[in-house]
Order: C-alpha cells, then sequence, then structure tokens
C-alpha cells in the first residue's frame, strides 16, 4: 500500500528538494549570470544578482582572444574517441567477469578500481617522462590514452553490473544455437545490454570532458580540451572573472546539453541494480 | 542419429561432488526423462550432456563419437531452458532463425524452416512480435521452435513446463510427446514432476544425490522399485512404507504398500485403523489414516466412498502388489 502524506507535508519535502537542487545548482548559475557581466560588475560587493548591465562582451572578447572551437573539437575528440576505445577493452573484460569469472575475479574488479584511489599526481612525473620520451606529450594520442585508462576501470565495473543483470541461459542458448564467443557479444549481450553500454558512456564522456589533472599537466595548446580553454583565463596578473566565467560557460555548456538530453538514461544508469 | 552414452560421467563444484560417476545409455529416438527432488544433479547432469559444464571425469558420447571436450555449439544438440532463454531484443522470427544464421545457412533456407516450425507450433501469427508480447505457453513454443529448427540430434528440455501454469502444463505436456512421435528424435527431459516422468517417458532415469537409483520404464519403476528412494518417489500420492511386525511378518525390514493396492473394509482386515481426513476427487477418494501399531496411511479408493472422519475401518494390503525391501532398503524379489 502506498504510504499517505499530507499535502502540507507534501509541499514542505517539495520545497526542501527544489532548494537542496537550487543549491547544488547555484555555483552554475552564478558562473553563467557573471558571464553576463562587465569585469567590475563581476567583482561588486555586494554582489549584483540580476540588476546589472547585461552584455555579451566577455564572449565576443574570448572568442577573439581563443580559438574555442578547436579546444571543443579536442574537448569531443578525447571524450568520445578515448571511451569508445575503452569499451572496446572494457566489454570483453566485463563480460569474462561477469559470466565466466576466475577465483580472483572479484579481487581484480577491486584492484582495477583501487587505481582510481591513488591521487594521479602521485605517478605524475613517471608519466611526464614516459610520454616526453616516446612524443607523446601535447598529442590526441597520448591524452586520448590515458583518458582512457583512467576510465577503464568505472567502464569495466559498470558494464560489469550491468551484465550481472543478464540471466546467463540466454547466453548459454546462444552458446547451444551455434553463437562462438564474438557472435555471443555481438548479437545477444550488447543488444541486450545497450541501455547499461549507452548510460556507461555517456558517464564516462562527461568524466573525460572534465579531466583537468591530466589535461592540464600534459597538453598545451595542440591536443588541449576545453579544461585548458577555461585555465588560460586565470592569469599571473589576476582573474578576470567575467571572462573566465564565460570560458567556462562555452566549456561545460556541450556537455551540459547532452546531460539534459539523457538525463534518463544516466540516472538509469547510476541506480541499475539497486530495485529488480 | 541421436544415441548418447555416458560413462563414468563424474562432476565435482570444488570439493563438492554433484554428479557421481554415472553410467548411462539413452537409445537413439529414446524419450528419457530425468527425475529427481531438487538438487539431486539432474540439471547438472542435462547441462553436462549440453556441454554448458565441463566434465570432472568420465566421457559423453554422442552417436558414439567422444564429445567429452567438444563445444556445446559443435554438438549437434538443441536445448529448451526453464526461463525459456528468448532473446529478448529479437523478434519470435529472429530468434527461431538465430541458430540457422550462426549455421550461416542460406536466407531462404532460413526463411522456408522458420515458417515450416512455426506453422507446427501455432506461431504464424506472431513471428514479428517480441518475446514480451508473448504468454507463457507461446514463449515456451517460441523456445521448442529455435530447438526444432536446428535439426538436432537430440533435444535437450531443462524443466521446461515448470513456469506455465497447471492447464497449459498438460496441454504443452501433450505437445511434446506428440512433437516426440513426430519427429523421433532423441529427447532428454528434466523434470522434478514424476506426472510428467510417468507420462512421457519411454525411459525414466531416477537420481538422488548425484547418483542413478534406477534406469527402467515408467511401469516398471511403478511395479518394480529397485530400493525404498524409487519406491516412495515413483507413484502419487507415495507408496506406504511400513516397518514393524507387519513387514517381519513377511520376512521384510520394510514392506510398501502403494495407496491403490489395498482393500478397505468397514468389518474385518489385518489392520484397525481410524479416518482422518478423506479427500473427495470424485473419480477417486484419497483416505487418510491412522493404523494401529503401523502409523499413518493414504490409501486411493475408487469412486465416491462414504467415509466420515473419526470412522473405524480395516485396511487388507493386496499380497500381490505388495513391495519388500531388506534392512538396506534393496528390493527383495
Amino acid at each position: 500500500m502506498a504510504r499517505k502524506q499530507s499535502s502540507g507535508k507534501r509541499l514542505g519535502v517539495t520545497l526542501l528538494a527544489w532548494a537542496v537542487a537550487f543549491v547544488i545548482f547555484f555555483p552554475i548559475l552564478w558562473t553563467f549570470i557573471t558571464s553576463f557581466k562587465s569585469e567590475l560588475d563581476a567583482i561588486a560587493m555586494p554582489p549584483k544578482f540580476l540588476f546589472f548591465n547585461w552584455t555579451l562582451e566577455n564572449y565576443a572578447e574570448v572568442q577573439q582572444r581563443s580559438n574555442y572551437l578547436k579546444y571543443a573539437s579536442n574537448s569531443i575528440v578525447l571524450s568520445v574517441g578515448a571511451n569508445v576505445v575503452g569499451l572496446l577493452f572494457a566489454v570483453p573484460a566485463a563480460w569474462a567477469m561477469a559470466f565466466a569469472p576466475g577465483k580472483r575475479a572479484k579481487d581484480l574488479l577491486l584492484w582495477m578500481l583501487s587505481t582510481k584511489m591513488m591521487p594521479g599526481v602521485g605517478v605524475l612525473v613517471p608519466i611526464y617522462l614516459l610520454f616526453r620520451d616516446m612524443g607523446l606529450l601535447d598529442s590526441l594520442w597520448g591524452i586520448g590514452l590515458v583518458l582512457m585508462l583512467l576510465n577503464l576501470p568505472i567502464l569495466v565495473w559498470m558494464l560489469y553490473t550491468y551484465f550481472k543483470e543478464i540471466p546467463a541461459e540466454i547466453l548459454e542458448a546462444a552458446r547451444v544455437d551455434g553463437a562462438s564467443l564474438y557472435d555471443e557479444i555481438v548479437y545477444v549481450l550488447t543488444p541486450m545490454a545497450t541501455p547499461g553500454i549507452a548510460s556507461t558512456m555517456l558517464l564516462a564522456i562527461i568524466l573525460s570532458w572534465n579531466e583537468a589533472f591530466w589535461t592540464l599537466n600534459l597538453a598545451t595548446s595542440n591536443a588541449a580540451p576545453l579544461t585548458a580553454f577555461i585555465a588560460s583565463y586565470s592569469a599571473p596578473e589576476g582573474f578576470f572573472w567575467a571572462k573566465l566565467s564565460a570560458a567556462s560557460t562555452l566549456a561545460i555548456a556541450p556537455i551540459l546539453v547532452l546531460g539534459w538530453i539523457s538525463q534518463k538514461q544516466l540516472v538509469r544508469g547510476l541506480t541499475f541494480g539497486a530495485v529488480k | 542419429m541421436g544415441a548418447i552414452q555416458l560413462k563414468a560421467v563424474r562432476k565435482a563444484f570444488g570439493a563438492v561432488s554433484v554428479i557421481n560417476d554415472v553410467d548411462l545409455a539413452i537409445d537413439d529416438g529414446e524419450f528419457a526423462v530425468f527425475v529427481g527432488p531438487s538438487g539431486c544433479g539432474k540439471s547438472t547432469l542435462l547441462r553436462l550432456i549440453a556441454g554448458l559444464e565441463d566434465l570432472t571425469a568420465g566421457k559423453i558420447l554422442i552417436d558414439g563419437k567422444d564429445v567429452t571436450n567438444v563445444s556445446p555449439a559443435q554438438r549437434g544438440l538443441a536445448m529448451v531452458f526453464q526461463s525459456y532463454a528468448l532473446y529478448p531484443h529479437m523478434s519470435v522470427r529472429g530468434n527461431i532463425a538465430f541458430a540457422l544464421k550462426m549455421a550461416k545457412e542460406k536466407p531462404e533456407v532460413i526463411e522456408r524452416k522458420v515458417n515450416k516450425a512455426a506453422a507446427t507450433l501455432n506461431l504464424a501469427d506472431y513471428l514479428d512480435r517480441k518475446p514480451r508480447q508473448l504468454s507463457g505457453g507461446q514463449r515456451q513454443r517460441v523456445a521448442i521452435g529455435r530447438a526444432i529448427v536446428r535439426e538436432p540430434k537430440a533435444f535437450l528440455f531443462d524443466e521446461p513446463l515448470s513456469n506455465l501454469d497447471a492447464a497449459l502444463r498438460v496441454q504443452m505436456r501433450v505437445e511434446i510427446g506428440e512433437l516426440h512421435h513426430v519427429l523421433k528424435t532423441t529427447m532428454v527431459y528434466v523434470t522434478h514432476d514424476q506426472v510428467e516422468a510417468m507420462t512421457m517417458a519411454d525411459k525414466i532415469v531416477v537420481l538422488d544425490k548425484g547418483s542413478v537409483m534406477q534406469v527402467g520404464a515408467p511401469l516398471e519403476l511403478y511395479n518394480k522399485p529397485n530400493g525404498l528412494f524409487v519406491a516412495g518417489f515413483i507413484g502419487s500420492p507415495t507408496m506406504n512404507l511400513i516397518r514393524g511386525e507387519s513387514a517381519a511378518k513377511r520376512s521384510a525390514a520394510t514392506i510398501g504398500v502403494r495407496p491403490e493396492h489395498a482393500d478397505v473394509s468397514t468389518t474385518e482386515g489385518e489392520w484397525r485403523a481410524k479416518v482422518r481426513l478423506a479427500e473427495h476427487l470424485g473419480s477417486d477418494t484419497f483416505v487418510h489414516l491412522d493404523a494401529d501399531g503401523i502409523g499413518p496411511l493414504v490409501l486411493r479408493l475408487q469412486g465416491e466412498k462414504p467415509l466420515a472422519v473419526g470412522q473405524e475401518v480395516f485396511v487388507t494390503p493386496r499380497e500381490a502388489r505388495l513391495h519388500r525391501f531388506d534392512k538396506d532398503g534393496k528390493r527383495i524379489d
């Protein structure tokens, strides 16, 4: 039986939910509003919320100073490319863990995840030197490789939880039907897991899009994504908040739109398996 | 052709042995049923034949060829699963055609075979539907259709009817029986339902704790169970097993009396008993009794018998149909 709630209580809960959502969203909203202020309005005290001279000059200047499209295209190539390649490794790995686990499968999964527990800076120097010697610094291939490896544990884990939900009997039926391992993965498992793969990819793309530590340290211009584009607006002579906000808005807009469109998939992806 | 032979087949999961040295021969065209209580290893044995589990020891031969290390796909068998295991993203047509596509058959051959199977199984109107749009019985037919089109050496059924309601189960049981009659292909069928086993099988294999207890035709098991386990398992209601004086009088440790093999009188008989419950089914009456010095008894009497709870009756077993077992539970002939 559904629990009954008084309308007053429901209104209270709704308001609270909206308030929490607003607090979480506020930094993005503030950045967005600031991007339309003059530099003086941006640092005014007390802060000006809505009543100031709205201007597009920051966007114009940002466009003039840097090639937004190049950074954006790098971001797209890196975040999508790295995760598509990652998927090619993650699907067979997750298949193995879910349907043909060895004795140490659980340990292996935990070990993979544990690599995410180490701060990246711990391996920055060796990776930097490796990249330098292999000529991978500031190259899309190099940054793509790092982003792919960074997300691989998450890809494997998420796909593993999805695959665990697929009845093994269906794959066994395919095997008896004469499907090879390749056929089984391509014609049976992957189509059944499409929603899971899609939401895993979305999350991974968002993570890669926002990855700043490695992209800032290993790329400067050629392969620099939007994170570097934002960082270039923090100058030694101080922050230009309005321009920085305009750059940030431009940088997060595509991924925000993608996230908004696919929010249903994302929520399903993050809560999958919690309730049958 | 589809003769299946199991030679000293053993399966263990870690230290736990689930199949113990099973030797078994299933002839070509035979309908063999594996029956036994939950956890007896019947499904595992079927999966070993299918190649979905690896053997710990022993050999499996199909048509005389050792297939112990052959992949499921190469064994030429078809399997119908308890959960149907249909491909949910494919239409009925896609499901039935899948094995043929994997075998790289020509599209026109696939089309012809799928249509033929669909016609046989009354699925022609549902070919473009997805499994989720079908009823349980239809799904089971698709699973069978998927097996038929491959023209396998043998069909393996893993409790295929246990998810269906009682009426549909009876109908599908008849359909599978007819299918066997038409195709004349070897079928190996796993069930815990002994009615299915008795009605469908040419040969029943009774399993308990990973070992074969008895192999034989249904009536052979009914009339001559080789031990207490089979005696108690085959037949419904189950055989009354009686120890003590009545058994000793007949030079046995235990005697078995089937519910339908004893006579009830209100005036005289061997055992005096009180009626605890009478179940009237119309065609039969099941009488539950408490017999003096014997314990509970269940009898099946033909037709409607006006017996009241608490009434005193006398029971006499029919000597010719009585089963005798020694102290180890083995049959005495």
